[in-house]
Formats: C-alpha cells, sequence, structure tokens
C-alpha cells in the first residue's frame, strides 16, 4: 500500500506537469485533464482510490459532451512488445514455417516481461497470408511455445492492420473486464505462400477423394492430365475489388498529390538512415534475437535497412506504372518476414504482477474508403476521425508512429491531412487536420526500412510509439496505418507513468 | 537594337491574336507550348469550324515563335479530348464542292500539324473520335489516359461517311491493313488498351484520381515525353517481330487484294449493299494501295464529298440527331428519385428490365408467383452478366456488386417501399388489372405504377385504378439489353411528374425515350401490325415467308419481317388483330387474314416460343422452313395474281407503315417526327440507312408518296387510301423535317 501510494504520488507529480504543458497547447479540455486536476486538489491516495471509482460513472455520463482521450471501460494497459528481427523474405528464416516466428515472440515477450506462461487469458494474432497447415496461427504458437492448454487463441486478418485489429480486440476484452491480461500479436511469412493448383484441377482432386469405384478413379484421372490443370496459381496481389496492384495506386495516388519522384527517394532514404541510426543506438531493443536451427550466428537485427545514395536511388526503373511512374522498388515496403507479440493488461492486474506498463492504449478507429483512387489514404481518414473524437489537434500529439507502405503514400498523407481542400471535399471538414511536424515523425525509421511483414506490423508500431514515449520523455502518440481494401487505423496511445 | 525591338512587338501583336482565340488557349511551360482545346459553351470539344479556323494561326504562331520548342495538345473539358467533327458544320455544306473544300481543307490543317519541326505530343483524355482521333494520328506522339471514358474510333462509317482529314491514310500508315480496314468499316470504338496493343498509342497514362488531377496528371507526363522528344530520347515503338512478320506478309499484292475482296465480301452480306460508306471506304484504301499517298489523299477527299451528299448519309445524321434527342430529359426532374423498384412477372421481359436497371445503382426486387419463372429469369441475367466478365468488361467484384442490387421473390415483400412498379406478366388484359388492383393496396402514395405491355391500352387497364394519374405505360423490347428503345405511353389522366418519373428511370436504364399518347398498339406496336396484316395477304397470295424476309432484308430492314412475326409471336399478334379490326374497321383487315390467323393459332403456331409458326426452330436454334405452313397455304390461298416483283412487294409492306406512321402523328399518337423516327428504327427495325418513315417520306417526296398510295389504292383496295395529313402536306408541298 506504501509503495502504491508513493507510485501514485509520482504520477500525479508528472501528469501535474504535464497537463499543463498541454492547457498552453490547446484550450480544449479532455475530461483527463479535469480528472487530473482534480486528484491534484485531492493529494491522499485513500480520497484518490474513491475518485478513481467514482470516475466511470461521472465519465459516462458527461461523454456525449466532451469528448475524451478515453473510450468507455476500463483503462488498458500496454506492458510491452516484442518482435522477431524483421528479414526479408527468402534469406535468413526461408527454412521455417509462420508459427515458429509467431512462437519465438510470444517466448520473447514471455523472457521480456517475466511473467509466468499461465498468465495471459488469451490470445490473438494478425496474419495475411495464412499458410494452410496452421490457419488459426495463434493458437498454433501457443501451444509450441509451450503455453498452457487452457489458454484459447484466434487469429484476425484486416490486410496490413491486422495486428492491430489483434490489439484492438485485445484492448476490448480488457476494457470489458472479459479478461486481465491478453497476448496480441502478429506473423507474416511470405517466404512460403500457399501456391494452389487451378480450379479446375482441384475440383478433380476433391471429387477422387469421393469417387467409389476404381473405375470412377479412373475417369477422373485422365481428365486431369491437361497442362492447364499443372500451371499453378500464386496468391493474388492484386486487389480483389478493382484488379489493381497496390504499387500502382500508390503510384497514382503520389502523383494525384504531385508527390515527385525526388521527394519519394528522400523520404525513403530519410526511413532507411533512420533505422540505421536507430539501430545503432539500441533504440530498436524491441527485438528478440532469434537462432535458427542449423545457423551458426544468432540474428539480431533487421536485415532490410540499407542506406544507399539518391543517385543510386534514381536508377532505378519505376516498378509498377511503365514508363513515367514514379514509385520504385527504393520507395516501397519489401516483401518481409517477421512477428511481433505484445501483452495487454488492465491497471489492477499489472499492479497485482508487479509489472511497470509502458502505455495507455486510448481510443482507436477504423475507417474505410474508396478502395480504388483512395486505397492508401486510411490514416489520413482515420487521423481526422480520432483526432476530431477525441476532442485533439496535432498539436496535442508528441510521437507520430505511421505506417510506411510506400514513400509516396506516407507523403501523400502527409498532404492530405495538410490540405483545405481535401479536408473539405473528403473529411467533412472545415479546415485541414494539419501539418505533422517531421521530426516527431517515424524517428526510428519505418517500414520502409525495419520491413513490413503484413500481419506483424501493427503491434511493432504501438511498441516502438510506447518505447518513443519513455525515451524522449513524452505523453501522447499517435499510430495510424492504411491497408488494403481501402481501410485505415489509427490508436491514441498515452504514456503510462 | 530596333530590330530587336520589333520582333519584340511582332511577337506581342501576335500573343495579341492569340488571346482572341476562344476555343483554343495556350498556355506556357518553359519552352513548351500547352495548346488547349476548349469549345466555347459545350460540353465535349467538336471539330467546328470555328475550331478549324483558329487551328491554322494558332500553329503558324507556334512555328515561328523561336522560344517554342515543343508543343502539347490537350483538352480542358473532362470526358472528351474531341468527339469528332462539329456535323452542324457537315449539314451546312450546301453543294459536293463545298464539302469537297471542307475534306481538303481538313487535310491540309492535318498535315501542318504533322508536318511541324517542332515536336507535337497529343495528351488524350476522354472520347477522341472521328476528327478528333485524325488530330491525334497526325501529331508525333499520343499519350492516353486509361480510363473508362477514353475512347479511340472513327465513327465517320455510321454517318454514311468516311474519315475527310486524312484518317484514312493515316490509320492505313499506322496499321496492319486488317486492323485499318476493321475500324474504318465497323466505326467500332476501342478502348486506350486495345488501342496500346495496335499501336495507335505511345503510352498509357493511369488516372490519379478527380477529373482535374488527371488532366494535369496527363499534361504533366505530356510536358516530359515533348522535352524527351526533343532531346531525342524518345523513339517510336519498334514493331514485335510478329507485327513484322505480319506486315510483311500484308504488303504482298496478292494477300492484300484477298484481305480487300474478303471484307467487301463480308460488307455486302452484312449490308446487303445498302450502305455506299463502306464500300467507297474500300475503294479509297485500294488506290490508295495501288496508286500512293498523294492519289489516297484526293480518293479520300472526293469520296468524302460524294458520300456526303448521299440520301444514305443524310438519314443516318437525322438519326443521329434524333438519338441526341431522345438520349436528352425532355421532362425535367421527377419529383421524387426513383431508388427502389420493383418488377411484377421474371419472364424475359421483365428480368431484361431487372438487367439493365441493377448496374444503374437502383434496388430491383423481381417478383414471380411461380419460382421456376423466378429462378430462370435470375439466371439469364446472372448469364449476361457472366459474359460481361468473360469479355472483361467489369471485374467479377463488379459482377457480384451489381447481381447484389437484385432481389428475387415470389412475395410482394417489401412492396411497401417501392418508388416505382412495373408489371411485366403476360399479355392479358385481365390479369393486368388484376395485378394492378392487388399492388395498389400494397404500394404507397407516391408509388408509380407502370405496366410493360405491347398491345394493350393502358386506359383500360387504368380502368379501376384509384388513382390513374400514377399509371403509365412502359413498353420495353425484347431482348431488352439490347433493344435501345423504351415507348412510355401516357394516358389522358397520367400526370405530368409520372411521365418525369418514368422518363428519368428510362433514361437511367440507358435507354432511348419516346413519349407517345395511349391508342390501339400505341405507335410500334400499331406500325407492326399493320405490315403483318400485309405480310399475311402477301403470304395468302402464295410468297413463301422466306421470300418475305429476303424481300424485307433487300429493303434494310435486319431481321426479315417474317421472322419478326415469329419472334414476337403469332398468338398475340392476332389477339391485336382482332381488336384492331374492331377499331380500324375491315376496310383495313381483311376478313380472310382473320380466317388464316385463327387457322395459325388452332395448330398453336405462334412462333420461336412454341417451337412452330412461319418457321421451325429446333432446339439448336436453328429455323427451318415450316412445312405446315405451305399446306395452309397452299388451301386458304387465294387467286394468283400476276406474280409481284420484289419492289412491288416492298412497297406493298412499306407504304402501309408509311401511311400508318403519318396517321398516328396526325392522332397525335406520337407528338413529332423525330420520335416517329427513332420509334421505327430502333424499336421496329426499320432501315436506318432511309433514316425511318418520315425522313424517308420527306427524302422521296410526299408528292411521290401520295401518288403511289393512289395507284396501289386502285390495284389493291382502299386499304392504301393516304391519310388526310399526307394528302393536305403533297398540296402545300410541305415535308415533316424543317
Amino acid at each position: 500500500m506504501a509503495f502504491r501510494c508513493s507510485f501514485q504520488k509520482g504520477l500525479i507529480h508528472l501528469r501535474q506537469s504535464n497537463t499543463s504543458s498541454i492547457r498552453l497547447a490547446t484550450t480544449k479540455t479532455t475530461t483527463l485533464a479535469s480528472s487530473s486536476a482534480q486528484k491534484q486538489s485531492q493529494p491522499s491516495g485513500q480520497q484518490q482510490q474513491q475518485q478513481r471509482t467514482s470516475s466511470p460513472t461521472s465519465g459516462t455520463s458527461s461523454s456525449n459532451k466532451t469528448k475524451s482521450l478515453k473510450g468507455l471501460g476500463r483503462d488498458v494497459v500496454f506492458i510491452d512488445g516484442v518482435r522477431t528481427p524483421f528479414l526479408t523474405s527468402f534469406t535468413s528464416y526461408k527454412d521455417l514455417m509462420g508459427y515458429h516466428l509467431a512462437r519465438h515472440a510470444l517466448l520473447g515477450l514471455v523472457k521480456r516481461t517475466k511473467i509466468d506462461k499461465s498468465t495471459p487469458e488469451y490470445c490473438v494474432m494478425g496474419t495475411v497470408i495464412q499458410e494452410v497447415k496452421t490457419s488459426n496461427v495463434a493458437r498454433e504458437a501457443l501451444l509450441s511455445a509451450g503455453f498452457p492448454e487452457s489458454i484459447p487463441g484466434h487469429t484476425v486478418t484486416m490486410a496490413c492492420i491486422s495486428s492491430n485489429v489483434a490489439l484492438a480486440s485485445a484492448a476490448n476484452n480488457i476494457a470489458t473486464g472479459q479478461n486481465e491480461a491478453v497476448i496480441a500479436g502478429g506473423v507474416e511469412y511470405m517466404s512460403d505462400v500457399p501456391i494452389r493448383y487451378p480450379r479446375s484441377m482441384r475440383k478433380l482432386m476433391l471429387s477422387l477423394n469421393r469417387a467409389k469405384s476404381t473405375p470412377q478413379r479412373l475417369g477422373l484421372i485422365t481428365k486431369m492430365l491437361s497442362v492447364k490443370n499443372f500451371t499453378p496459381e500464386a496468391p493474388a496481389i492484386a486487389e480483389f475489388s478493382t484488379g489493381e496492384i497496390m504499387g500502382q495506386s500508390a503510384d497514382r495516388l503520389a502523383a494525384a498529390f504531385n508527390v515527385t519522384r525526388r521527394e519519394q527517394d528522400e523520404y525513403a532514404q530519410r526511413s532507411h538512415k533512420l533505422a540505421q541510426e536507430a539501430a545503432e543506438k539500441g533504440h530498436l531493443d524491441d527485438i528478440v534475437p532469434m537462432h535458427i536451427p542449423g545457423a551458426e550466428d544468432v540474428v539480431s537485427r533487421d536485415n532490410g535497412v540499407r542506406v544507399s545514395t539518391l543517385e543510386q536511388m534514381s536508377k532505378l526503373k519505376p516498378a509498377f506504372i511503365k514508363p513515367h511512374g514514379t514509385v520504385t522498388a527504393a520507395s516501397s515496403s519489401f516483401i518481409t518476414d517477421g512477428a511481433s507479440a505484445s501483452l495487454v493488461t488492465s491497471v489492477e492486474k499489472a499492479k497485482e504482477l508487479g509489472l511497470k506498463p509502458k502505455a495507455y492504449l486510448r481510443r482507436y478507429i477504423f475507417t474505410s474508403q474508396d478502395p480504388k483512387d483512395q486505397l492508401l489514404l486510411g490514416p489520413t481518414y482515420a487521423t481526422a476521425k480520432l483526432l476530431e473524437q477525441a476532442g485533439l489537434t496535432l498539436n496535442d500529439i508528441d510521437v507520430f508512429e505511421f505506417h510506411e507502405a510506400f514513400a509516396g503514400q506516407i507523403l501523400a498523407n502527409l498532404k492530405a491531412l495538410n490540405s483545405d481542400y481535401f479536408a473539405q471535399k473528403y473529411l467533412n471538414r472545415s479546415s485541414k487536420v494539419g501539418e505533422i511536424p517531421l521530426d516527431k515523425f517515424n524517428v526510428w525509421g519505418g517500414s520502409l526500412s525495419l520491413g513490413h511483414p503484413f500481419g506483424a506490423t501493427g503491434v511493432r508500431l504501438v511498441t516502438t510509439a510506447a518505447n518513443r514515449l519513455i525515451k524522449e520523455n513524452k505523453r501522447l502518440a499517435l499510430v495510424a496505418a492504411c491497408a488494403a481494401g481501402g481501410q485505415g487505423h489509427a490508436m491514441l496511445v498515452e504514456r503510462y507513468q | 537594337m530596333s530590330e530587336l525591338l520589333c520582333i519584340c512587338l511582332i511577337v506581342s501583336q501576335y500573343e495579341n491574336d492569340l488571346a482572341d482565340l476562344k476555343n483554343l488557349k495556350i498556355r506556357r511551360q518553359g519552352t513548351i507550348a500547352v495548346v488547349e482545346f476548349n469549345q466555347e459553351n459545350a460540353k465535349v470539344n467538336t471539330l467546328s469550324q470555328a475550331m478549324m479556323n483558329e487551328f491554322v494561326p494558332l500553329f503558324t504562331h507556334l512555328k515561328n515563335d523561336e522560344s517554342v520548342r515543343g508543343i502539347v495538345v490537350i483538352s480542358a473539358k473532362p470526358g472528351s479530348f474531341i468527339a469528332g467533327a462539329d456535323i452542324n458544320m457537315l449539314e451546312s455544306a450546301k453543294s459536293r464542292d463545298e464539302l469537297y473544300e471542307m475534306s481538303r481543307h481538313g487535310q491540309e490543317v492535318m498535315d501542318q500539324i504533322e508536318q511541324s519541326s517542332k515536336p507535337i505530343v497529343a495528351a488524350i483524355g476522354g472520347s477522341c473520335l472521328g476528327g478528333g482521333f485524325e488530330v491525334a494520328l497526325a501529331c508525333h506522339y499520343r499519350i492516353a489516359l486509361n480510363d473508362k471514358r477514353t475512347t479511340f474510333g472513327l465513327p465517320e462509317v455510321k454517318l454514311g461517311l468516311l474519315p475527310g482529314a486524312g484518317g484514312t491514310q493515316r490509320l492505313l500508315r499506322e496499321l496492319l491493313l486488317s486492323d485499318a480496314l476493321d475500324l474504318l468499316l465497323t466505326g467500332r470504338e476501342i478502348k486506350p488498351k486495345q488501342a496500346k496493343a495496335l499501336g495507335l498509342i505511345d503510352v498509357l497514362v493511369e488516372p490519379v484520381g478527380t477529373d482535374e488531377d488527371n488532366i494535369e496528371h496527363l499534361c504533366a507526363i505530356a510536358i516530359e515525353k515533348v522535352n524527351q522528344k526533343i532531346s531525342k530520347e524518345l523513339r517510336h515503338r519498334q514493331p514485335s517481330l510478329m507485327e513484322n512478320i505480319k506486315s510483311k506478309i500484308i504488303s504482298n499484292r496478292h494477300v492484300r487484294n484477298y484481305i480487300l475482296s474478303q471484307a467487301q465480301a463480308k460488307v455486302i452480306a452484312q449490308t446487303q449493299g445498302l450502305y455506299p460508306a463502306p464500300l467507297r471506304i474500300l475503294d479509297v484504301i485500294k488506290q490508295t494501295l495501288e496508286h500512293g499517298i498523294t492519289v489516297g489523299f484526293s480518293a479520300e477527299a472526293e469520296a468524302f464529298a460524294d458520300l456526303g451528299m448521299t440520301n444514305e448519309s443524310k438519314a443516318l445524321i437525322s438519326l443521329f440527331h434524333g438519338r441526341t434527342e431522345c438520349k436528352k430529359n425532355k421532362y425535367g426532374k421527377a419529383q421524387r428519385e426513383v431508388k427502389t423498384f420493383a418488377i411484377v412477372g421474371a419472364d424475359t421481359i421483365g428480368s431484361g428490365i431487372a438487367n439493365v436497371s441493377i448496374d444503374k445503382d437502383l434496388q430491383v426486387i423481381l417478383h414471380d408467383s411461380l419460382s421456376d419463372s423466378l429462378s430462370h429469369g435470375r439466371s439469364q441475367i446472372q448469364t449476361n452478366y457472366q459474359n460481361s466478365v468473360k469479355r472483361n468488361r467489369i471485374t467479377q467484384a463488379d459482377y457480384s456488386r451489381i447481381l447484389s442490387n437484385l432481389k428475387c421473390q415470389t412475395t410482394f415483400d417489401g412492396f411497401d417501399h417501392c418508388d416505382f412498379i412495373i408489371e411485366a406478366v403476360f399479355e392479358d388484359a385481365r390479369l393486368k388489372q388484376k395485378i394492378l388492383d392487388q399492388l395498389e393496396r400494397l404500394i404507397p402514395e407516391h408509388c408509380i405504377y407502370a405496366s410493360n405491355t405491347s398491345t394493350i391500352s393502358i386506359h383500360e387497364i387504368a380502368e379501376q385504378s384509384r388513382r390513374p394519374e400514377k399509371v403509365i405505360g412502359m413498353h420495353y423490347f425484347s431482348p431488352v439489353e439490347k433493344v435501345e428503345l423504351l415507348e412510355i405511353v401516357r394516358t389522358k389522366q397520367t400526370s405530368d411528374d409520372t411521365i418525369c418519373s418514368a422518363v428519368n428511370l428510362g433514361l437511367k436504364q440507358g435507354k432511348l425515350v419516346i413519349v407517345v399518347n395511349d391508342g390501339p398498339g400505341f405507335y410500334t406496336t400499331r406500325l407492326m401490325i399493320f405490315a403483318c396484316v400485309e405480310i399475311l395477304s402477301l403470304l395468302k397470295e402464295g410468297l413463301t415467308p422466306k421470300d418475305i424476309d429476303q424481300v424485307t432484308r433487300k429493303f434494310g430492314f435486319h431481321v426479315g419481317l417474317a421472322s419478326l412475326l415469329d419472334e414476337f409471336g403469332i398468338d398475340i399478334i392476332a389477339g391485336c388483330i382482332y381488336r384492331f379490326r374492331k377499331i380500324f374497321g375491315e376496310l383495313l383487315i381483311d376478313s380472310s387474314i382473320i380466317q388464316l390467323l385463327q387457322i395459325f393459332v388452332k395448330h398453336k403456331l405462334f412462333g420461336r416460343k412454341s417451337g412452330q409458326g412461319l418457321y421451325i426452330y429446333s432446339k439448336d436454334n436453328k429455323k427451318e422452313n415450316n412445312p405446315k405452313i405451305r399446306e395452309i397455304l397452299k388451301i386458304i390461298s387465294t387467286e394468283k395474281k400476276e406474280r409481284s416483283t420484289m419492289e412491288h412487294i416492298q412497297w406493298r409492306i412499306a407504304l402501309r407503315l408509311l401511311n400508318e406512321a403519318a396517321r398516328c402523328l396526325e392522332e397525335n399518337i406520337i407528338t413529332s417526327p423525330t420520335d416517329g423516327d427513332i420509334g421505327a428504327v430502333f424499336g421496329l427495325g426499320f432501315p436506318p440507312m432511309k433514316g425511318g418513315p418520315f425522313h424517308f417520306m420527306d427524302t422521296f417526296g410526299i408528292f411521290n408518296i401520295v401518288d403511289l398510295m393512289h395507284n396501289y389504292q386502285l390495284k389493291y383496295g382502299d386499304r392504301f387510301a393516304p391519310t388526310q395529313l399526307l394528302i393536305n402536306m403533297s398540296q402545300e408541298n410541305k415535308t415533316f423535317y424543317p
């Protein structure tokens, strides 16, 4: 109890200084600010305890009038997140399977947080291209990592924001009181993808299963004998609804926002430079080094970070729209293998376990828009809507972590957020959302340099945001990402103090 | 120094001249001049006289302006590069010489563009047709926006003309002979991807978003290309090995002649030789190939001038105007936009109506009381859209989305939320009345009730209606997906808003809409029934259905009229004729015809739907002569008058059609000759190269028509008596069209 009191006093002290700085920046009152102001006048630990118990009711009654950082329900805290090194596909991970990576991330999380394997009550993981043998990869990873059999796990998919969905469902489970501790993670393994026989062949094979007599079977087998039936079918990379490849859409988006080739190359270069710096300074400590069976060395770094000169980059040919497109291999995120995992709990559970959370997971949002011309503008829509719901402006945000699918896409989103025209035409706002200062934006690199395992990136973004808040001694972070299907996601992460 | 000043003065004077240009705007981007087509007071750009006149000073200026090193031509109007020559300009030419001059002038302008020492890049976004395509072909490099509205084509042949500004020559130079012939003779439009594959387009540009963004993006890339062209980085596409081999083969004289003769045979088979334009185009191509390009250019101009003076071309242009007219909404906006509507009856027509609606973002309920016919209707729609997927017109995802707008049901659930009902059940007045009565209890107050009928009077259907002002007729034609016409039938009680709503719906479905007043058989069916009566009496005189088909096809009908009767259903025709006899009297419809029809009905010779009518239909859709018909006709046939000539038979059918069309105008069934022409051509297949009944009478001379009718009246009886309107008009020497 004594520990708790002093801990909370420290918290009040820090919040006090933070709120005053927020008030300077914006006159909008968030309930968070008002509740901490109340706490400030009541320094006794016990009184605060009462305050806390009574706050949910007052919070819900006023939620319609004043906007709040907090959504409904209990506070959700992010204890920590880890990941495997992100490797370009077909490199060191090439002989593994997806669940191996997920297993490693889970074990890394246990090691990092020092929790007992029986602590988590549930596990959710994101993935995009499913390995058919382990279609519920969350459960397979749990079992193979030696977690108790009593922990259920499910796998979700929402293209590149799959593990954001995993985190969101974990947060929901905590907020509604269904669980106290949940693992949210994600995995993507592109070194092996299901390549299928064509439909006609699959049909014959399946009916072969059900054929009863030998002549019937022979008949089916003879039908199979055509070249067409043995032409393999790779997983589609084109958007199903529009038939367009994402890179092509990114190229068109860049053109629509007048993002030049030079700007894109410079942004890509920045991403790689920052990633390299971050790795050298040891900021990327969410990586859990991995030993691959049979290999001599331990893999401990992401292998896609490569700082090249602008001259080298300018020599590349456009990758998608030829011959005049602006998106090249250098300014696109590359195909990556990797997994991530994080532990999300309630405040009480964290205290009970003696864990110091890194951050609160506050409001989040999923949005969607035109999958053709605005396929990758999700971050713009999600950011605008989330800030509006929370009653915040870009000035209130200290740390930005955006998923970088393409340099052109990031720059287009930054331009869209900073455009009155776009805000009025598409976002239903009277004026632009604002300009995001680049010195707060993805300063430890991003998907362009670190790599982008589709299903695992979301957790990496949140982990990085939380780590940056601590390292930079800041309060509020905004995570945003785009996804295939014209969808977007944003989440507010507040430092836990 | 003074020299320099002088030049400056001249330059500024030029700029002043250019500031007066109304249809072309010029913009400078460094050393590149961007010429924007932006025809004033128009939605689309056309190659009008005014625009052509601005071309010459503009290009002379650009030629002389030392600071300009390259040129981009682009349209400022989204969706339209240049949609073709200005048809009014063609029509204003009074003589062959004028047309010849026009063509020569066009050729010179294009030549000037092509001969420019400064590279010209055409940045094409939107329809690039006819004259617009010729401009693009004259440019040195072509880039095109790869979107749905961008199309290429030389549709002149559809107007009975040929591309007269060097188009035939340049197309022949750019393409293989077979591809060039395909575009020239069919006038079909191709998409950017196909154009690129043929080599007509050098680079495709993907659209980036809004129209303005697209134009800006296109322009930026065009400027990049001009700069590359100036620095000689950019070369024309090299033909592939296959293309080289093909062109080698085709350049052989024998192969060439074979291709030309094949094309000619095909044209004659398809058009019965009734359209002069495709034959003349072939002739021009032949001359070019044999005597070179100089001869080719003058042959083109000669042909253009000759074709422009033909009746066929004038008829086709008149139809073009009529079509544009019927695509316009002359009735304004309805009070309520139709969002959800229900179709009662899911046979061919009902599901056809659903078919043309669900892809227009309309929510459609398809109802049929029998689940069998409902599923038949549904699979008809599915097959149609699956075929579109196969032909790459839509994606599989589009298919799913379109089909999700369709609800098929055997109950009347959800009818209380419908804005519009189209009843398309079997042609039976009682049944239609019953359904109207039943539905009027269900549907909301604002809901409009349309009956799809080809023969039953809307007044009769609406007899018992509680709100006759909301009842209207909508006569769709089978197959609804293919036939463009929609005949909307108003009664005396139908309110204006109801008409608005129906017209809006029809236009949304992509139909050509004519609004007619209620009367027996409205307009199209009435015409057909009268033609039918004449055909039946011809059969009675010993002609075979095959003869009729042959003769009417020679007249210019796309489908022979005997076959058309089978398609329509002889039982329905019989019902109509019985009714018409009561209305129009025996003078018009002979009693022996009734007798013949009764035999047909007794033997269940209904046409395609019962497997046999005038022809026998086998399961694989082949038709053969029906021996039963021959027997029946043998028994009933009247004494043979002298064997009629082909022309004779054609006139007998045509005169009754024409007379009836005139009478419809006289009785105010149709309100304008344009509606009459469009209805007859697009609904009945009246020969397009004759421009429709009214245009045809104008061309042939109403006096001559009346004269002919009098002759036939003497010979065959009063059914050929010209209607009063025609007699008056011939006396006053008037025409239907101004």
